[in-house]
């Protein structure tokens, strides 16, 4: 099965002078289907917009199993000049092997212009056993856009080895490259169970934030913690902060995720009391 | 000053036979400072409980075949452009240029390598690679690199350069660089867990043929954009790097 999606968005003004974002394309594929909804965004990024009403949430729902072996999808993601997109995923992904043992393929094209974001949420990918698979990510982000995502990857259901999995995911802002990883795991892959890569873990997860707001990126804070083992956040640069984790299951590795994030919003709010006591304070001192 | 641009100029490609040369860059005993580090084995060991030659030799695979080959591609990467310039040396425009692909390898290298604590520990044995270098195998280009602003370069990208200012073709210092992937964290190995040195060296044996094949793909792409580099990534090894960082206790600087 061959799939092309894609998805644009552009910030419009109400005759109020309010900005919206407004989808300008929404081109869905079987079995790759978009849907606008209404969802808000998640609570630690509100500050992204000042009037919520601002951005726009779409869907991403796979409306057939797979991608099976031989697959060919692709996903455009466009968010223009000012516009706020959240595009989420209904349901985890089970790649699964195809009837000739061929290889499936994704490719996500990801562009971010000047004053947009973007909250990318692509779901959890299992990596079923037998599957041959490759994904390969391309962000594009200008100078002051910004990007939250989060994605996870499930080696085997229950009890099974996966298949060969091939991920490459590279952002850039500007002409700068900021993170370019690649993750290999499955039989063609030697030493993908050693303790260098999995250890023998089954999940692996991270979360990505690039953001111009320095306040926010402060918030980042240690990057290891008993609360969240095998897990560390990376300061990759003063605006890009990567969480990567690996753990024995989808269930621990949400925990751990989660426990690091909690750890930046508890930094965050710190933070911003210290500032309003501060400017409390000021007058007086 | 013209007489010392001229010094090494017929070093690339001429000595490619100089096997001595590269066996003397790939010893452990080469005064980089890389006997410091364990190459993520100390805290591996640590977490994962690793504490026998079958478990290194998984470590050694895994890590082989992530940060291993990247290095051995950049490597290749940066001696095949620090070796280009070694022929028209005397043309300030080209020595820009050297300099400028040098800084956009580092800089896809940097993306590559997430973790801050390997960043930093990449940079100071790049640093000390290049002061080993000169004195080693004197040559104006390492000169420059040194006096460059900012951290000092990544490991892989002062050793491709050493590499060919010691007359090594991409090739060789590919192969350099995936041997040193393994041989420092089993040599490193053997010191922490006083594993059984002939036993160690056996599974290095072994791991000969992963080696050169790694070393054959990362040479492949000495001529690639650096954006279409190898990219593959060691997630334990970031994980644990910035873990081990904060052990109070340990032998090993990283």
């Amino acid at each position: 099965m061959r799939a092309h999606a894609a998805v644009a968005a552009e910030r419009v003004y109400t005759a109020e002078g309010m900005a919206r974002t407004r989808l300008v394309r929404l081109r869905s594929q079987a079995p790759l289907s978009l849907h606008p909804n209404l969802q808000a965004l998640p609570l630690r990024l509100r500050h992204w917009l000042r009037d919520p009403r601002s951005g726009m949430s779409v869907s991403l729902a796979a409306g057939a199993a797979g991608p099976l072996g031989g697959d060919r999808l692709r996903l455009d993601i466009d968010v223009a000049e000012g516009a706020t997109l959240m595009l989420s995923a209904v349901a985890a992904t089970v790649l699964l092997p195809g009837p000739h043992a061929e290889e499936s393929r994704s490719i996500v094209n990801i562009r971010v212009a000047a004053g947009a974001a973007l909250l990318w949420f692509p779901g959890m990918q299992i990596a079923a056993e037998g599957c041959r698979h490759s994904t390969v990510t391309r962000v594009e982000l200008a100078p002051d856009a910004r990007l939250h995502m989060r994605e996870g990857l499930i080696l085997g259901r229950h009890g099974e080895r996966p298949g060969e999995f091939r991920q490459r995911l590279r952002i850039t802002q500007g002409d700068v490259p900021l993170y370019d990883q690649e993750l290999a795991v499955g039989a063609g892959t030697p030493g993908w169970e050693g303790s260098a890569v999995t250890g023998g873990r089954r999940a692996l997860g991270a979360v990505i934030t690039v953001d111009h707001d320095e306040d926010r990126m402060t918030s980042f804070g240690t990057a290891v913690s008993p609360a969240f083992p095998d897990t560390a956040v990376l300061r990759v640069s003063e605006r890009c902060a990567v969480i990567t984790s690996v753990a024995p299951d989808a269930l621990a590795l949400r925990q751990r995720l989660d426990a690091a994030l909690w750890q930046t919003d508890n930094c965050a709010r710190t933070a911003q009391d210290e500032r309003k006591e501060t400017a409390v304070a000021a007058p007086v001192g | 000053m013209t007489g010392q641009k001229t010094v090494s100029v017929s070093a690339y490609g001429t000595a490619e036979g100089s096997l001595s040369a590269l066996l003397l860059l790939a010893d452990g005993r080469f005064p980089t400072g890389g006997h410091a580090h364990s190459g993520g084995f100390e805290p591996a060991a640590g977490v994962d409980g690793l504490n026998d030659v079958a478990s290194l030799e998984a470590f050694l695979r895994g890590r082989l075949g992530t940060v291993g080959l990247v290095s051995a591609a950049f490597s290749a990467a940066s001696c095949r452009i620090f070796g280009a310039e070694v022929v028209p040396v005397g043309d300030p425009d080209s020595d820009g240029s050297t300099a400028a692909q040098l800084a956009l390898l580092d800089a896809e290298y940097e993306a590559r390598t997430p973790s801050p604590v390997l960043r930093t520990a990449s940079r100071r044995l790049g640093r000390s690679l290049l002061r080993a270098g000169r004195c080693v195998w004197p040559h104006p280009g390492l000169d420059r690199m040194v006096s460059l602003p900012g951290k000092g370069p990544h490991q892989p990208i002062a050793f491709g350069a050493v590499a060919a200012a010691a007359g090594q073709p991409p090739r060789h210092a590919a192969l350099a660089a995936a041997h040193e992937a393994v041989a420092g964290p089993a040599t490193a190995a053997i010191r922490l867990l006083g594993l059984d040195p002939f036993e160690v060296n056996a599974a290095l044996a072994r791991l000969a043929p992963a080696v050169a094949d790694v070393a054959g793909q990362a040479a492949a792409c000495a001529h690639a954009p650096p954006a279409d580099l190898p990219a593959n990534a060691g997630y334990l090894l970031d994980i644990f790097a910035e873990l081990h960082a904060t052990w109070e206790v340990r032998l090993f600087a990283s």
